[in-house]
């Protein structure tokens, strides 16, 4: 099948990009990688009047220092993030997180900017991003706003971006030296996760210092295992510890039901795979 | 739209509507009907192609989107008769049964190969994730690409020397292509 006919324009700068969305009002759609719109439009299950592809804006790739924080520009690809140098060494769980996204060749054109706006609960990039306290940097004809990933993502395949916004960057605080692990429970290969954990901890000696839990679809949106969390503060990073502590994964969550698993299954899932990711993140 | 691609070393300038896929273009304007297509739901990859050096699933980019860039196609990798080392490993370890997976099959080896020229069976079946094959051939397809990558190394003679788009991947170019 083929999409339903649109206009496309490909501005270069961010500034005609959030003009031309602007001028084209609510029927219009961002392309980034397009590796999540265009099988949607090939389906007609979209039908935007206006495609405004990100793909010539050079200013939204690439990844910088900025004092304590990583800037990553939301064009970014999937490719690019696993192999960038900054990425590995100052948040190691993001690198982990994208290796797992689908496929190659969906990873050499799909983009971290792109995934966080989609907002997919089984997206594999929103807990990482949750995770490590991630903030989004938002431009729109107001100019530029912040947003904290807790508050940016709202509900399935919902975000706080305004109809004339686009997501122009992610700000990451650093965690060097963090141990980081992406636990992703599947089917088959190329399939959503169904549940999955992304786990990162900072270590002082023997002890699990400070830890970061975050849930894949357990929920419309990303979610912190706070309990878990909590739990693991001061622990000895022993195998009964961790199990202790991620006994606390599935409070809170509220997972949906498909024809894969009902709650029960995925809260013993969130439960399993939070100690496999903890007990990852500690031996890597 | 009026877009200039080139494709498999020859440029090509078409008006082509803003919904055109990259494959169908390929196909129905220029002729690669070597590049196929084998599903709807962006799950088989029969239809991968090089879009500036690195693998894509071409019913997933818009034609306008490949406007200024070069593609390999199937039908670009032969060099003066011969063909790539890929191919010849697919042929020789009859790494096809029905055939129509291979073409996406064998941009994706040398895509994988460009990155990793050794990889055992486990990260053979990680980069051909995105690959399927209904006649799940897949035992012979690993065995291809194994024997492909001792093909290609380095010293290995004339064969070494014949590869595609993706030969010269080098760290320092990991950022080119795929936007």
């Amino acid at each position: 099948m083929i999409p339903a006919p649109f206009d496309y324009v490909a501005p270069s700068t961010v500034d005609d990009a959030v003009r031309a969305l602007a001028d084209a009002g609510e029927d219009a759609k961002v392309l980034a990688g397009g590796q999540s719109l265009l099988p949607v439009l090939r389906v007609r299950l979209a039908a935007p009047t206006k495609i405004i592809d990100l793909g010539k804006v050079a200013e939204l790739r690439g990844v910088r220092e900025e004092g304590d924080h990583l800037v990553i520009g939301s064009m970014t690809t999937h490719y690019e993030v696993q192999r960038d140098p900054l990425i590995a060494e100052h948040a190691t769980l993001l690198a982990r997180a994208t290796d797992t996204v689908a496929d190659p060749q969906v990873r050499h054109r799909g983009t971290f900017g792109g995934s966080l706006a989609h907002a997919d609960p089984a997206g594999d990039l929103l807990a990482p991003a949750l995770a490590l306290d991630a903030e989004v940097v938002i431009q729109g004809m107001d100019g530029k706003r912040t947003a904290t990933a807790a508050d940016f993502f709202e509900d399935f395949f919902t975000t706080s971006l305004r109809p004339d916004e686009i997501l122009v960057e992610v700000r990451v605080p650093k965690h060097t030296g963090w141990h980081a692990h992406y636990e992703k429970f599947n089917r088959v290969a190329q399939a959503w996760s169904m549940v999955a954990v992304a786990a990162t901890v900072r270590t002082d000696g023997d002890a699990i210092a400070e830890a970061k839990i975050g849930l894949t679809n357990m929920s419309s949106i990303p979610m912190r295992a706070t309990a878990v969390e909590q739990a693991l503060v001061g622990q000895p990073a022993t195998t009964e510890a961790i199990r202790a502590a991620a006994e606390h994964a599935a409070e809170g969550t509220n997972p949906t039901v498909d024809g894969n698993a009902d709650v029960e299954y995925r809260q013993h899932l969130a439960r399993v795979l939070t100690g496999r990711a903890i007990s990852a993140a500690m031996a890597g | 739209m009026r877009i200039t691609v080139t494709v498999d070393g020859t440029s090509y300038t078409d008006d082509v509507e803003p919904r055109t896929l990259l494959v169908h273009h390929l196909r129905e304007r220029l002729g690669k009907v070597g590049t196929v297509v084998g599903c709807d739901t962006s799950n088989c990859g029969a239809c991968t192609v090089h879009l500036d050096g690195h693998s894509v699933k071409s019913c997933s980019v818009l034609a306008v989107q490949a406007d200024g860039s070069e593609v390999t196609t199937v039908e670009g990798l032969a060099r003066d008769g011969q063909l790539h080392p890929v191919q010849q490993a697919f042929h020789d370890n009859h790494a096809l049964q029905c055939g129509f997976c291979t073409p996406g099959m064998i941009m994706q080896s040398i895509d994988l190969l460009a990155d990793n020229p050794d990889p055992d069976e486990h990260a053979v079946r990680e980069g051909l994730e995105g690959n399927l094959c209904r006649c799940t051939g897949y035992q012979n397809i690993v065995k291809a690409v194994r024997d492909a990558a001792h093909h290609m190394r380095p010293g290995a003679g004339p064969e070494a020397e014949r590869v595609a788009d993706t030969g010269s991947r080098t760290a320092s170019s990991v950022g080119g292509g795929g936007e």
